[in-house]
């Protein structure tokens, strides 16, 4: 079943607009449809620039898109009210990248994961009190470093912390920008592994952007690889992995370090020149779609 | 031996208001002409101090606690400032992660090219003109004549890193140490800087010591790898054995929790966390993470256990000898 359906989706910023200057249009996000079925890890890749995270916020409205449509369970969700929207919320979450600059630093680790409780009025506080141990176990942390402030934990337990004021509100949905990078080498594989097992015991269905991707190719069932502003190819990760059609794809798989000193390097150099920005997703194969 | 450089048991320490910190505990290895040194660690691991070690840049409350440097077989510990002011830039150099901050905002990249040369007087103002603009040929700017007039703000990410390393080769050092080049970089630009980095090595038969934390950057760069942990060294060999025979539980670990393997599989993660500083376990530091500890790892860091040529690890496990 489909949980996110993304048609049509634009955001356009202005660019050096003055008074009496026009400025120009930055396409951030141009023209981009995708869906995201229940229950699977749907992968968004492509460089810095591409758009990447610009789409994965405008799902959630924390950037209001330019034009397109987002439905999620089939409710248009560019058109609820703010009201509908922060009931919506509850069901449609984000995981940032950084764990050293989203969490309150003046809050306790408790009143981080309190909070969304809070805000939406739920539950007197021992029941809260009582759901926030049981996230703390839920992602792997102690119930007895409640007490403590983020700067006294380490950056994947804080990771968690983000996490667990994710779930709070026991979402379906659940945006992944990008949520291991800022972490030590020997803590991303504690934390991608959290990640996939909170999946299977939660249903969860997670969109993972990332730049990583020998990672996506790990978690992610689909994928879509984006550049400037569009997906110009998108897939079964297996097949796309195996056969990438478009030629940004052979060269973004092409320059991924192999941790393999004997691996074969066949570099492929994108010439923007093979580029047809004029062309559409076709499908290739089943289920493959590529701009070529 | 016939080292270019011999790091010899360096320690660097931060003084803080706790104690002396070692960020850098009594680190020892080499760099031979025309090859390149991998040092890997994660962020407090040291690699970075390592460096700035190296270039006597370590800023205090950080100093350099003891040890010997012994480049082109002068101790660069022993030299007056000044001496070492001839020696950064000239014969070793270093290009840093991030190119934004490393280059000045109000200078074009060709006059602050032509400073180098002109510092370290190897040109005259007149002549390190028309040499950056050679030296930004030679690391594929196009149209180099004009960029060279071009301020850092103009230039994407990847031109900027590709003008570090004009910069760093401008006067021919024989010792360049790239720290994290490519972490700021996306991964198409990134292999584009390795290969240019490789095809410099090359054509100046330069010495490379590559900082990173990633392994795969390792695998397609490095000639010989050393392992940090906690400031210390903690394996090195060339770069086939560390990643076909990896000898320390840590460097085993780190192989092992990539992914690979099957799609959707757990990985194999280490537990725990890096330690902080200042507070490192008696023993081994790896050693409350390790799944292979036994009572002795407790104990005392361990010494290095060399296991054939160029091959060493600092782990008990390889104690032949029994304790």
């Amino acid at each position: 079943m489909r949980l996110v359906q993304v048609s049509h989706l634009v955001k356009h910023f202005a660019r050096g607009r003055g008074l009496l200057r026009a400025g120009t249009v930055a396409k951030a996000v141009d023209d981009v449809s995708f869906d995201i079925d229940e229950g699977e890890t749907f992968g968004l890749v492509g460089e810095s620039g591409s758009g990447k995270t610009t789409t994965g916020r405008c799902l959630l409205r924390l950037i209001e898109p330019t034009s397109g449509d987002v439905r999620f369970r089939g409710e248009n969700v560019l058109a609820f009210s703010r009201a509908r929207m922060r009931e919506a919320r509850r069901d449609m979450q984000i995981v940032f990248q950084d764990p050293y600059s989203s969490l309150n630093p003046r809050m306790r680790a408790q009143q981080i994961v309190e909070e969304p409780l809070v805000i939406h009025g739920l539950g007197a506080r021992p029941a809260r009190r009582e759901r926030v141990e049981e996230l703390f176990a839920l992602v792997g942390l102690d119930p007895a470093h409640l007490g403590r402030y983020p700067h006294q934990f380490s950056g994947g337990q804080r990771q968690r912390i983000g996490l667990a004021r994710a779930l709070a509100l026991n979402p379906s949905f659940v945006i992944l920008d990008e949520p291991v990078s800022a972490l030590d080498v020997s803590v991303q594989a504690q934390v991608v592994n959290l990640l996939m097992d909170l999946q299977q015991r939660l249903k969860l269905t997670y969109l993972f952007i990332a730049h990583d991707l020998r990672l996506v190719e790990h978690i992610c069932s689909r994928v879509a690889v984006m550049y400037l502003g569009k997906i110009v190819e998108m897939g079964p990760t297996g097949a796309l992995f195996a056969a990438p059609q478009h030629p940004y794809t052979r060269a973004l798989l092409s320059a991924i370090p192999v941790p393999d000193p004997d691996a074969p390097r066949r570099r492929v150099v994108l010439d923007p020149a093979e580029v047809n920005p004029q062309a559409g997703l076709r499908e290739v194969a089943a289920g493959h779609w590529a701009a070529v | 031996m016939n080292a270019l450089l011999a790091v010899d048991r360096l320690s660097t320490v931060f003084d803080l208001p706790s104690g002396a910190v070692p960020a850098v505990d009594d680190v020892t290895f080499e760099i031979r002409p025309g090859e390149t040194l991998g040092l890997v660690g994660e962020s407090g691991s040291g690699k970075s101090v390592t460096a700035l070690s190296i270039m006597r840049l370590v800023q205090p409350p950080g100093r350099i606690a003891g040890g010997r440097l012994t480049f082109k077989g002068r101790n660069l510990l022993d030299l007056p400032e000044a001496e070492m002011q001839a020696v950064r830039g000239a014969e070793i150099s270093l290009i840093f992660q991030e190119p934004m901050t490393a280059l000045n905002p109000v200078f074009t990249v060709g006059d602050q090219i032509a400073e180098t040369l002109v510092v370290h007087g190897r040109e005259t103002k007149k002549g390190a003109k028309a040499r950056a603009v050679e030296l930004l040929a030679s690391v594929h700017i196009p149209d180099a004549a004009s960029r060279v007039h071009d301020y850092p703000h103009q230039l994407s990410g990847g031109m900027r890193q590709r003008v570090l390393i004009a910069m760093a080769l401008a006067c021919r050092p024989s010792l360049v140490i790239a720290d994290e080049p490519t972490t700021a970089l996306d991964v198409t630009i990134q292999a584009q800087v390795l290969d240019l980095l490789r095809e410099m090595k090359a054509a100046f038969n330069l010495s490379v010591l590559l900082i990173t934390h990633d392994l795969g950057v390792i695998a397609e760069t490095a000639d010989r790898v050393a392992v940090m942990y906690a400031g210390r060294i903690v394996e090195e060999g060339p770069v086939r054995d560390i990643f076909r025979r990896p000898l320390h539980p840590y460097t085993r670990g780190l192989l092992a929790s990539m992914p690979g393997g099957t799609p959707g599989q757990r990985l194999r993660a280490i537990e725990g966390s890096v330690p902080m500083l200042g507070q490192l376990p008696p023993g081994c530091a790896f050693g409350p993470r390790c799944p292979d500890r036994f009572d002795r790892c407790a104990s005392s860091p361990p010494p290095e256990y060399m296991l054939g040529v160029d091959r060493g690890a600092r782990c008990y496990l390889h104690d032949k000898g029994g304790a």
